[in-house]
């Protein structure tokens, strides 16, 4: 499935925040936004799964929903968004439950998130009782357990320390080995975005405009070997150049009001 | 590697030990304060009967209204009262209960009932409710409707704040978690926003179980035969201080018990807190 953003403005009262943006997303491709803080990354996210209305332009899907998917358009959030009084099993299946699902096929499919996110055993876990690289696991497991044909994901690692961001990144590299699934990865990070992403979309700081769509020729696999590394550190070059002026204006913008 | 501190190096006699200063500004429990405290009270409070400072007949000793209420256990007395008291408790709360968490959810639901339910709570939340008690006597006879209404009135106003504000208080973004995967507004109801403002409701029947009491005790005293309020009223104007004072620790227990159960309550339903 595609998504498909055009001429899309957006306002909150007078800030202007996202201006004229277009945007493919197309099938089964990782497409990271990067761009300073404020400058409606979050927003433009909220539009594209339908739960912010833009003040202006048009967001549309293209393609058959695939079987078994039960939300086609699918978030993973940065704060996690657990029920505390929900146990793991149960936030999982809090997203089937109005589905009509044989209830066999909805216990294979909480089981499946939570085997393939490594949290079969701490299934009747509390979230307070994780880590919170276990708690982003569930926000995942929940998304899959949909089968979602687009990703939408808002930054979700930057709750989390150093190394537990590497052990989840290897999970979404292995998400998308095996899935294909088409994601829009919202980061502040550019290791992130290097790491997961086959092109990044530079926003400008406020309010957000495209400044530039950066390729990755590098497949995903192989950007940790040697050969990779004179590529991915020319992207990397030129993806700073492109946000140090946006976001070096953008603090002292935020420094003034 | 060697101790460093008790290796002789030519320093020696420069070494400071680091003083520790961390100390107090830290809540420790001390079980046994609590109890001795306590028991030191009735001692003093015993002993100033006995000796003569206080007059038995204005503040009789411990001993005296122990006497008094296994009197009032063993005739049959205090349960009598304490019956009464307990229903009117249990159906006035019950009755303002209901009806709060009706328009509380309403009012955090609906952007209208809000608009509408906000003025109206603020201007009847402060009045006395005892204060209506006369006006509910002429509505509804000296009995026991009158009653249940104003512990029920009494009760409901705080419920509907607590409940609103309790609605308020659960996270917005689990709401929009909840509807981007597409679950219907009753779900949303069922499973994030009653659950999400649970602790608050349970911290607001804190406050109205202590109004009720209030109230009940208060509706007593202005007209009942029976019930807490009535007896130690009743005592007082016999001059039983014993029976007085003995009433009033029933109520004391009476309160404690409905704070213990909510406390049961509250760790039931609230583990994963
Ligand atoms: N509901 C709202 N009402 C008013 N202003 C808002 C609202 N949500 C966001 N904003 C403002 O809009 C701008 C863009 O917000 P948004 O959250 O989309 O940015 P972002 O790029 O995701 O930022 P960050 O990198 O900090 O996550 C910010 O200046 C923010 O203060
Ligand atoms: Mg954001």
């Amino acid at each position: 499935m595609r998504l498909l953003i055009s001429d899309l403005t957006h306002r909150y009262d007078d800030l202007t925040v996202l201006d004229r943006i277009d945007l493919v997303l197309n099938e089964g491709e990782v497409l990271a936004v990067i761009g300073p803080s404020g400058c409606g990354k979050s927003t433009l996210l909220g539009i594209a799964g339908g739960i912010v209305a833009p003040s202006a332009g048009r967001v549309a899907v293209d393609g058959p929903v695939p079987d078994g998917c039960l939300n086609p358009i699918t978030y993973v959030f940065q704060d996690f968004a657990l029920l505390p009084w929900r146990s793991v099993e149960e936030n999982v299946a809090l997203v089937l439950a109005h589905h009509p699902l044989p209830a066999a096929d909805r216990r294979a499919r909480v089981e499946e998130g939570l085997r393939r996110m490594g949290l079969w055993e701490f299934r009747q876990a509390l979230p307070k009782q994780l880590s919170g690289g276990m708690r982003q696991r569930v926000g995942i497991a929940r998304a899959l357990a949909v089968r979602p044909a687009i990703l939408l994901l808002d930054e979700p690692l930057s709750a989390l320390d150093a190394q537990t961001r590497e052990l989840l990144m290897d999970d979404f590299l292995d998400l998308w080995r095996r899935e294909k699934t088409t994601a829009l990865y919202v980061t502040h990070n550019l290791d992130e975005a290097l790491r997961l992403a086959d092109r990044v979309v530079v926003l400008s700081r406020r309010p957000g405009r495209i400044r530039e769509i950066v390729t990755i020729e590098e497949p995903r696999d192989r950007r940790l070997a040697p050969a990779a590394q004179a590529h991915l550190a020319e992207v990397r070059a030129r993806l700073w150049h492109l946000m140090k002026a946006e976001a070096q204006m953008a603090d002292r913008e935020i420094a003034r009001a | 590697m060697p101790d460093p501190i008790n290796t002789p190096t030519s320093t020696q006699s420069t070494l400071q030990a680091v003083r520790f200063r961390g100390g107090g500004f830290h809540p420790r429990r001390h079980p046994w304060a609590a109890l001795a405290a306590f028991a030191l009270l009735i001692a003093l409070w015993e002993g100033t009967s006995r000796v003569g400072l206080a007059s038995p007949l204005f503040l009789p000793p411990p001993s005296a209204v122990g006497r008094a209420l296994a009197g009032m256990i063993a005739d049959g007395s205090l349960w009598l009262n304490l019956k009464a008291s307990l229903l009117r408790i249990g159906v006035g709360w019950s009755l303002g209960t209901l009806g709060g968490l009706t328009v509380g959810l309403l009012m955090g639901v609906a952007s209208v009932a809000r608009a509408v339910g906000v003025p109206l709570v603020s201007a009847f939340f402060p009045i006395p409710k005892i204060a209506l008690l006369p006006l509910f006597i002429l509505w509804f006879g000296i009995g026991e409707a009158s009653k249940f209404a104003t512990i029920g009135f009494g009760v409901f106003f705080p419920t509907v704040i607590a409940v609103y504000s309790a609605i308020d208080s659960v996270p917005r973004n689990l709401i929009r978690m909840a509807q981007s995967f597409g679950l219907p507004w009753g779900a949303i109801l069922r499973n994030i926003l009653l659950p999400g403002a649970l602790p608050g409701i349970l911290a607001g029947f804190r406050i109205t179980a202590s109004i009720a009491l209030i109230l009940v005790v208060a509706a007593e005293m202005i007209g009942a035969e029976y019930g807490i309020g009535a007896f130690v009223l009743m005592a007082g104007n016999l001059m039983q201080t014993d029976t007085l004072l003995a009433g009033v620790m029933v109520m004391s227990a009476l309160g404690l018990t409905i704070g213990a159960l909510l406390s049961l309550l509250e760790r039931r339903l609230l583990v994963w807190r």
